[in-house]
């Protein structure tokens, strides 16, 4: 009898391991989420809309497709693994999502509660997508151009400063002080000036940008080679360390932490000035879109645009991270993004 | 001064060097004030011979560890490797520092590879990496960053990272201090054994006279800071040696008495 017991409680076990794992409250999440995206594709459907948009339809037919996946993806997560998985994990989001859709939907397109030509409708950005397509495709690809050449200038000149000051005091006698003087100037107060003497407003604004790079990765490379404990020098130096390697491999590899804050904050910053700079001085890229689609009262280019920066910006900060991440892998404790 | 003759000649193997350490004087000025550390320091290390250093805390020895690794340079006095006087670090006196100091950014593997690697010779001596890591038996830990050891994994660590090197002399500042009393004890003797079969010289700094006499041929104990020599005791046994020898335990009450103990023995 004991044995037949001890038999039965471990083949329930992974029963009410499956039951935990599958209780009924995310299926209702799930639901809910299905719910809501139908909601936003009906509430499309239902009512005329009070403006002229064209792609009304295949907005609400789109939504009312993105319900029935949801449906489905929530009952047959058990049998599409990952995908299943993930879906569970962002189903509370879906939901907010769909009724926030709704909302919007409803206030604009429908009843025009918020005023219209400054809030467009979701459709209207679509259309945005879709027929001004080409045209946004230019600008992004403009604007990586700019930013990556302005980034990837600034952040080498900066990291190779900030190597030369934290490790030769002599650069540092004549560097340290222009670096203060020039440093905290905002980069774009640089550019009625940089417009003018640079041969074209492109190279312009790749200096500016390098320039907003250079700046905080030059400080942070030298603080973090300036921090570098003199032990790890000692150690490599009784080993038979040439300078060379000291610099290489111990001052280097030492300060990385320091140096990937500088990178981080010289992102933030050269955003801002690539966008400032597109839109006075470079005609391309998103900035530049923005600026022209302001010119024309062409407010939803401007939101269609506004969320293609938003997930470029954010795509290269999540980049950097990634690299970080795999370079530092012997921190513990970072930040994940 | 306490000198003891040796009474049963040592042959050392050819393979440490010589050190002298003559009228070696130190300080360091802390807030303009000069605080002397060491006080003309005499002596003399024969080639493989194992030297254990006893002394107050703060007295001068991880100092005089510094001079010796060419770190650091003396206010007076010379020290000479060999009969040639060293002016700078050489791998052929290498150190176990105090602190472990290992670098976090390479993993177990990379932190021992670091001599051969900085001497640019790894890509022909790997497998010497590997033994001395089998040897401090870390073998499973290769690939471990140093956050994820213990701390006397971390210190063996630092002593493997140093044998690699082959080193003609082998510094050691406490470098047993953080392992617990049982790994302490397999230490020891792994330490004896090897430097009976490699035959460099060691220059040991430890808070413990008994690991001093177990390990040692000669004892040296200093005085308060600044260091000076206050006895050089030859310890004339034969390895491998027993705690519980009464010769031992002899020199151990006169050893503790000579550093102002004798009540705690
Ligand atoms: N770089 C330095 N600058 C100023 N003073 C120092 C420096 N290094 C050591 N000292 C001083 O020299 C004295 C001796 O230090 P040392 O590290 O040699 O002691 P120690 O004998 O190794 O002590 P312990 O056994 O505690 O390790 C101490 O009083 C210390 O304050
Ligand atoms: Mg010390």
């Amino acid at each position: 009898m004991s044995t037949y017991s001890v038999s039965d409680s471990t083949a329930a076990a992974p029963r009410a391991a499956v039951a935990f794992a599958n209780p009924s409250g995310s299926y209702g999440v799930g639901l809910a989420a299905s719910l809501a995206w139908l909601a936003f594709g009906l509430s499309c459907l239902a009512w005329p809309d009070v403006g002229d948009w064209s792609r009304t339809d295949s907005l609400g037919i789109g939504a009312i497709v993105i319900a029935a996946c949801v449906l489905f993806g929530t009952f047959g997560a058990d049998y599409l693994g990952g995908a299943g998985e993930g879906l569970r994990k962002r189903a509370p989001w879906l939901v907010a999502l769909g009724a926030l859709f709704t909302l919007w939907e409803v206030a604009t397109a429908k009843f025009a509660w918020l005023p219209l030509p400054f809030f467009p409708p979701p459709q209207a950005i679509l259309e945005v997508y879709t027929d001004d397509l080409p045209k946004l495709l230019d600008s992004v690809f403009a604007s990586i151009k700019l930013q990556l050449g302005g980034y990837l200038i600034g952040a080498a000149v900066g990291f190779l400063t900030g190597v030369s000051i934290g490790w030769s005091q002599k650069v540092g006698y004549w560097v340290h002080p222009v670096l203060r003087f020039i440093g905290p100037l905002p980069a774009t107060a640089w550019l009625p000036i940089a417009f003018f003497t640079f041969p074209s407003s492109w190279s312009a604004s790749t200096f500016l940008i390098a320039l907003a790079t250079g700046f905080p990765v030059t400080v942070l490379t030298w603080s973090g080679v300036a921090s570098v404990s003199s032990a790890y020098y000692d150690v490599a130096r009784t080993l038979g360390a040439k300078p060379s390697f000291l610099v290489l491999k111990v001052a280097i590899p030492a300060a990385l932490p320091h140096v990937f804050v500088g990178l981080f904050m010289g992102l933030g910053s050269s955003f801002a000035v690539l966008v400032v700079a597109e839109m006075i001085g470079v005609k391309a890229g998103l900035g530049w879109y923005l600026q022209w689609a302001q010119g024309w009262a062409a407010y939803a280019n401007m939101y269609a645009a506004l969320i293609v920066m938003s997930l470029l910006c954010s795509g290269a900060i999540t980049l950097l991270f990634r690299t970080r991440d795999r370079l530092l892998v012997w921190q513990k404790g970072v930040v994940k993004w | 001064m306490v000198t003891q003759a040796t009474t049963e000649a040592i042959v050392y193997p050819a393979v440490g060097a010589e050190l002298d350490i003559e009228g070696v004087s130190h300080a360091f000025d802390i807030d303009g004030a000069t605080l002397p550390v060491l006080d003309n320091v005499n002596l003399a290390i024969a080639p493989g011979e194992f030297v254990a250093l006893l002394g107050p805390s703060g007295c001068g020895k991880s100092t005089l560890l510094r001079l010796v690794a060419g770190l650091e340079k003396p206010r007076g006095g010379t020290l000479r490797e060999d009969e040639i006087r060293i002016t700078g670090p050489h791998p052929s006196r290498v150190v176990v520092f105090q602190d472990p100091t290992l670098f976090p950014w390479r993993t177990v593997w990379d932190n021992v590879a670091l001599g051969l690697e900085a001497q640019g010779i790894l890509k022909t001596q790997r497998h010497r990496v590997d033994a001395v890591i089998d040897l401090v038996g870390l073998t499973s830990f290769r690939n471990a960053y140093p956050h994820q050891l213990s701390g006397g994994m971390a210190q063996r660590v630092a002593l493997a990272r140093a044998l690699v090197n082959d080193p003609k002399i082998l510094v050691l500042d406490e470098p047993l201090g953080k392992l617990d009393s049982l790994t302490r004890i397999a230490m020891q003797s792994e330490l004896t054994a090897l430097w009976q079969r490699k035959g460099f010289s060691t220059l040991l700094v430890t808070h413990d006279v008994e690991e001093a006499l177990v390990l040692a041929n000669r004892v040296i104990v200093l005085s308060d800071r600044p260091a000076r020599i206050k006895a050089d005791i030859a310890v004339a046994r034969p390895y491998p040696r027993h705690r519980g020898d009464p010769y031992l335990a002899e020199l151990r009450k006169q050893i503790l008495g000579l550093l102002g103990l004798e009540a705690t023995w």
